[in-house]
């Protein structure tokens, strides 16, 4: 009965904030847009040479990616704290990590899956080797989740502050780092032929400690923000 | 303590839901309350009293756990509550001073959410909330084009879904024309009489029965 009602609450937030990013898609829109236009800026600024791009493209991808993630982090819990929904969503009978995990994944969702669905497009045009375009849109598939739900915890610490913009970076930055690293180490030993299972398993090992440590840091630090 | 506390019950006094003792908070530096005890039986409704900025709100917010008092102890039923204590929470509900609207959601939609997050009411008890607060004709246009006292009722029509016995309303009646205010002090008469309890501040007369409300003052 109980373990029915929180799916239920599960699915009902998921499916609600999908609706309220459909409803504003300028907000959607901003992050995938970021995206792309570093993506296809940068051969425009500092060269167009296939050879010299391959060995930045994928450093260039996670960054731009990592950034753009960032840059949509404010809107997770922004709305709801202002308009006191998330009141309602801590004073629910069902477990507040279940409801927090329903808004990262939504979160992921609509910023995450949009990067890894033109990431193909933007490996093409940043002369990513062939053989690491596959290992780029894997690597970019374990680690954007990482990063939404690792930005949750920031968003959740800064979100009561009127001006948390860059505490959140300072906050969360640190954690993403090892995240590009293996991300972006992982595209380049691939263009070298070289194997990246290693790479690939610890992006998964943060994936999955992210996967279940972060919505119970999240859900502590929403209680503390609205104290 | 729980002797103590049940010592009342065999007089004619009626069963009481809802107690706290000791309560203390501070905000910033500053005191708000202290030694503040309450208690709140079955079928009655308390308001605090006082003028702004003495610490109302932040008193339903400890009573339903959303702040964290400097000192005190709540029982619910006789039993002393922990943080966020699932049965404590199915039997609250809260409207705070923000509604919790969505304005780019139709109220319909608004109350769907609601509804999943704290009670299992179902499509037709919702449609029904809708209507006792006289919302029938905007069920499904956006919150957005809704006035304060429409969006307000949105808010307020959560209360008559599922069967929370235990109501804590921040200034229910804000925004709210005479006929919404009738309406709200309808529910809660209703509710006092099925034997639940409430909690209410107000700087709007309230109307209750002299006989169901008692009421704390607050000093600024």
């Amino acid at each position: 009965m109980t373990a029915n009602g929180a799916r239920h609450a599960f699915v009902t937030l998921l499916k609600r904030d999908l609706l309220l990013a459909a409803r504003n898609r300028g907000e959607l829109i901003n992050p995938l847009l970021f995206y792309i236009i570093v993506a296809t800026l940068f051969p425009l600024g500092v060269t167009s040479d296939p050879a010299t791009l391959a060995t930045m493209a994928a450093g260039v991808l996670w960054i731009a990616a990592l950034l753009a993630t960032l840059l949509s982090l404010d809107s997770l819990f922004r709305s709801d704290f202002d308009d006191g929904s998330l009141e309602l969503i801590l004073l629910s009978p069902h477990s507040s990590i279940v409801l927090v995990l329903a808004k990262v994944l939504a979160h992921w969702l609509v910023t995450g899956m949009p990067l890894l669905i033109v990431t193909p497009l933007l490996a093409m045009l940043m002369a990513v080797p062939e053989d690491a375009r596959a290992t780029l849109w894997l690597t970019l598939a374990l680690g954007t989740p990482v990063l939404s739900l690792v930005g949750a915890i920031g968003v959740a610490l800064t979100v009561g502050l009127r001006r948390g913009g860059a505490l959140l970076s300072l906050l969360v930055l640190p954690l993403y780092v090892p995240v590009l690293i293996f991300g972006a180490n992982a595209v380049g030993a691939s263009a070298a032929g070289l194997p990246v299972t290693g790479q690939l398993y610890m992006l998964s090992a943060f994936l999955v400690l992210a996967l279940s440590l972060a919505p119970l840091a999240t859900a502590a630090a929403l209680r503390i923000s609205i104290d | 303590m729980t002797q103590a506390h049940e010592a009342p019950a065999q007089g004619a006094a009626p069963e009481s839901l809802l107690a706290a003792a000791g309560l203390a908070c501070f905000r910033g530096d500053r005191l708000l309350f202290q030694d503040l005890d309450l208690s709140v039986a079955a079928g009655q409704s308390l308001q605090i009293r006082g003028p702004n900025g003495c610490g109302k709100t932040t008193l339903l917010r400890i009573l339903c756990g959303l702040t964290t008092p400097e000192n005190g102890t709540i029982r619910w039923r006789g039993r002393a509550l922990g943080p966020r204590d699932p049965d404590y929470l199915r039997d609250l509900r809260y409207i705070g001073h923000n509604d919790g609207v969505k304005l780019v959601l139709s109220p319909r939609e608004n109350l769907r959410m609601a509804m999943a997050l704290e009670s299992g009411a179902d499509e037709a008890a919702l449609t029904r909330a809708l209507a006792r607060l006289g919302l029938s004709g905007f069920m499904d246009v956006a919150c957005r084009t809704l006035s304060a006292g429409q969006r307000r009722r949105v808010a307020l029509a959560r209360l008559t879904l599922g069967d929370a016995r235990l109501w804590l309303l921040d200034e229910p009646f804000t925004a709210l024309d005479s006929a919404a205010t009738k309406a709200v002090h309808m529910l809660i008469e209703e509710h006092l009489d099925g034997g639940g309890c409430a909690v209410l501040t107000s700087h709007q007369p309230v109307r209750i029965d002299a006989a169901k409300s008692t009421s704390l003052d607050l000093g600024a």
